[in-house]
């Protein structure tokens, strides 16, 4: 299966990852290799089987409601680009 | 041309967990800022995510209180997008296989009838952080205390048709979600937030119009405000030829104004898929059995409850029942009151009032349960009149440390209902009245009469210094008048 310039560039606009202009057709040739076995795969009989949530066969382990973190703002503000007030700042959001 | 309105409601419910439900940080309210973050909240590379289990236990509940399904198996699934109070670039919820399936929740209408709202289901899932956006040199700051903190999110079929619909159905919920003890309720902290899906269609018809959301509705009034404000919009455009376009919209309550959220074009885009990191959870007969047989009197139960056991009236067990603070406040006060149906009018009228305007909760009253119960007690044994217990709770409302008993004393409050000392007071005053006495006798007219007597209770209630029973003194008066 094939996939366009233009889904490339919309699926890296999605996960913010820059593209150069010279890297898509690259990338383009790759993804479509990835979904030509994607191809192969859906060509199975899947009808009798329960999609996978997870590979391993087990399941969650719940934890206690108990306090266990406390509080080590100022190791983590240490290695944040911009903090002040105990806020992290980061380039201005505007909706 | 006559339209219907079409409602569905989305509600995120902070669940009352004392910590995260991925991580063991504290979930208390009003600490400084990223105190309350710790490595897994803030998405630190080599973490890991452990499910908390009373966040389960609260999820479960909710769905027994609905009647609904309790999926033995979910999944906690990605839904990807990228915005700086999520630092994980996903947030962790439940799509395909929520804990919750299909339920309902009953409410009342202005005129008595009951109406089933349809809830879709409820998921499980973390909430974000908080954007500041004043200015920080042109940044905006961000606070992740939040982040992570256990949320359900209930989705309701498009079953409500009116903002009064939606408001009494909210009400409910917030009753049963505070009832159950799975949230504080406390919608000025954010604790229930409501996204409101209007359309409209012409009465008569089946098909869906097309939908708005408007998000993050935090208090009933403003949930009210932005429905009849959206309804009025999409009513606008369609009459005018438009056509209502889909998208989420913010309402700004203390302008009645909306505008649309959506910056660009393209829809959002979540590519959600199951996360990795977290296993499915399964739970068993046993933990649900377990939390069945333990389930809180609920406010359908109570109310009912109320009618029987305190004769109270549908109206005032309603609104008593209805949120489980109120309610415990309610049996405190009958139970040291003796008289449930002055402790009801009581708490429903001066308490709540004085509540209200203050922006008190029932549980920050500065007059306890016990206290009222003791007013109550004193109102229904005559001890006090009327505006005797007014004065007291007056005192109570503003701190007065002494007891009930203490304050009727200090301020003379007693009232007199001792029938010969009030007949010879009558007596007394009446002796200095002979002209009015003439004028009310010669009266013929009912009303007249009626308001004749009144000039006698002010000057018998001042020579009785404000203490005279004033239904006593009322029959003696008129006796003797008629005498």
């Amino acid at each position: 299966m094939a996939i366009s310039r233009e889904e490339i560039e919309k699926v890296a606009l999605l996960a913010r990852i820059r593209l150069e202009d010279n890297q898509v057709g690259a990338l383009e040739k790759d993804v479509g290799n990835i979904l030509n076995l994607v191809d192969q795969l859906q060509s199975a009989d899947t009808s009798s089987v329960e999609p996978l949530a997870h590979p391993l066969d087990a399941t969650q382990r719940l934890r206690a409601d108990e306090v266990t973190e406390h509080d080590q703002r100022d190791a983590f503000q240490r290695i944040a680009p911009a903090t002040e007030d105990g806020l992290y700042l980061v380039p201005r959001v505007i909706e | 041309m006559q339209w219907e309105v079409v409602i569905g409601l989305e509600i995120h419910v902070q669940l009352a967990t004392q910590t995260k439900i991925f991580s063991g940080t504290s979930t208390a309210y009003g600490a400084a800022p990223n105190t309350q973050a710790s490595a897994v909240d803030l998405a630190m590379p080599g973490t890991l995510p452990v499910a908390n289990e009373q966040a389960f236990r609260y999820a479960t509940m909710f769905g027994l209180a609905i009647d609904a399904e309790i999926n033995r198996r979910s999944v906690f699934e990605r839904k990807n997008y990228f915005y700086p109070d999520l630092p994980k670039g996903y947030q962790t919820t439940q799509l395909a296989q929520p804990i919750v399936g299909p339920g309902h929740v009953d409410i009342r209408l202005e005129n008595g009838a009951e109406k089933r709202v349809r809830i879709h289901h409820a998921h499980l899932e973390e909430d974000a952080g908080k954007s500041l956006h004043e200015d920080y040199h042109g940044m905006t700051g961000i606070d992740l205390n939040r982040a992570g903190t256990p949320l359900i999110e209930i989705v309701t079929e498009p079953d409500m048709r009116s903002a009064e619909e939606a408001v009494a159905f909210a009400r409910k919920l917030h009753g049963l979600v505070t009832s159950l003890g799975i949230c504080d309720g406390d919608m000025s902290q954010g604790s229930m937030r409501f996204d409101v899906n209007v359309s409209i269609r012409p009465q008569g018809t089946d098909q869906l119009g097309t939908r708005t959301e408007t998000k993050n509705l935090n208090s009933f009034r403003f949930m009210e405000a932005a429905i009849h404000h959206e309804v009025e919009r999409q009513i606008d455009i369609l009459e005018d030829g438009g056509e209502i376009v889909q998208e989420t919209r913010l309402y700004n309550g203390d302008r009645d104004e909306s505008r649309s959220m959506r910056t660009k074009e393209e829809a959002n885009d979540y590519r959600y898929f199951p996360c990795p990191d977290l296993l499915p959870v399964e739970i068993d007969d046993a933990f649900i059995d377990s939390l069945r047989s333990a389930m809180p009197e609920l406010p359908d139960a109570k109310e009912a409850r109320f009618k029987a056991d305190y004769g109270l009236s549908d109206y005032d067990a309603g609104l008593l029942s209805n949120n489980a603070a109120t309610a415990d406040y309610f049996e405190a006060t009958a139970k040291t009151g003796g008289d449930a149906k002055l402790a009801a009018n009581w708490i429903l009228g001066e308490l709540s009032a004085r509540l209200n305007a203050a922006e008190l909760n029932i549980k920050q009253s500065p007059v306890s349960a016990e206290r009222l119960g003791t007013l109550v007690q004193r109102i229904a044994d005559n001890t006090l009149s009327s505006s005797g217990a007014k004065k007291v709770f007056e005192a109570l409302w503003n701190g007065d440390e002494a007891d009930v008993d203490a304050i009727i004393d200090r301020e003379g409050l007693k009232q007199v209902s001792d029938t010969g000392e009030l007949e010879k007071l009558v007596d007394s005053v009446l002796a200095d009245m002979g002209d009015q006495i003439e004028q009310y006798r010669a009266e013929d007219d009912p009303k007249k009469r009626k308001k004749l007597m009144g000039g006698f209770m002010g000057p018998l209630m001042k020579a009785s210094k404000g203490q005279g029973n004033p239904k006593l003194l009322n029959d003696i008066l008129q006796k003797k008048l008629e005498g």
